[in-house]
């Protein structure tokens, strides 16, 4: 946690970065850091081993961790750019989930195998849906707090 | 052996995210005691990835692939302790919560051993 301490104290010349991971932006960490493990290694082994028996679902699996790792980096790393980053990416996130879930419940053969998203990410215990929502709702609370401290 | 150490580590990991939850609701941070109950439930993870692991250098083989089982020992294994250090960044009640998460997330990552494994 070296990288948040910085932030929190960053004074030779450069602005403060706002962190993110204060309060609840530490649960929202650990929730997205499982998503990442989970998404990842779950398309790494798939695409390793399986890669022909779903290469959609697993290509989208991995398109998921890599969302999921950059929010994380973002949430982690502080500041107003990577908020907005943040931002950008969980409505990205959302609006992923709800079109693939919606895809996988409409037409379910073009899914042999299940992805991280499929349907709206009932495997996952609906975490996938639920935490682009609270973790917007989140960031956009952490902008007032960053204009109150520039 | 594998099984019984599957139930007991994902009840202390529930007993440990209940323990916690109420933590949160009192608006308490992490105690000392919180984290001796950590380390029980980090203990059972880690006895469970070296009987895992001994169980394969026996021969046996988890029904869904040994890749995706010694994967899920480790983060059984890594879970605990991840959410333990979160905690001591998050001084808060922000911090039990983080961890109360950490024991609902370990419970369900023994049940997906549980299945993998072929129980």
């Amino acid at each position: 946690m070296a990288v948040s301490e910085e932030n929190g104290t960053a004074t030779d010349g450069r602005k403060p970065r706002t962190r993110l991971i204060s309060g609840p932006g530490m649960l929202l960490v650990w929730l997205y850091g499982v998503m990442v493990v989970g998404a990842v290694s779950r398309s790494i082994v798939q695409i390793a081993t399986e890669f022909d028996h779903a290469p959609l679902a697993y290509s989208l699996s991995a398109i998921a961790g890599v969302v999921y790792g950059f929010i994380t980096y973002s949430l982690v790393r502080g500041g107003e750019r990577a908020r907005r980053a943040a931002l950008v990416c969980c409505a990205a996130e959302l609006a992923g989930v709800l079109i693939v879930g919606t895809w996988t419940l409409v037409e379910p053969s073009a899914f042999p195998d299940a992805t991280v998203w499929s349907d709206y990410g009932m495997g996952y215990l609906f975490i996938p849906v639920l935490l682009p929502v609270t973790a917007m709702f989140w960031l956009r609370r952490a902008r007032g707090t960053a204009a109150a401290e520039i | 052996m594998l099984d019984a150490l599957t139930v007991a580590t994902s009840v202390a990991a529930l007993a440990l995210a209940a323990w916690c939850g109420f933590a949160a609701y009192r608006d308490q941070p992490t105690k000392d005691w919180h984290f001796i109950g950590m380390a029980v439930v980090s203990l059972l993870a880690l006895v469970q990835l070296v009987v895992g692991i001994v169980q394969l250098a026996r021969g046996e083989k988890p029904e869904q692939g040994t890749v995706i089982f010694v994967g899920y020992l480790l983060g059984a294994f890594a879970c605990v302790p991840a959410v333990g250090f979160m905690s001591l960044a998050e001084r808060t009640r922000w911090g039990s919560v983080t961890v109360a998460a950490g024991g609902v997330v370990l419970a369900v990552l023994e049940v997906r051993l549980y299945d993998i494994w072929g129980g």
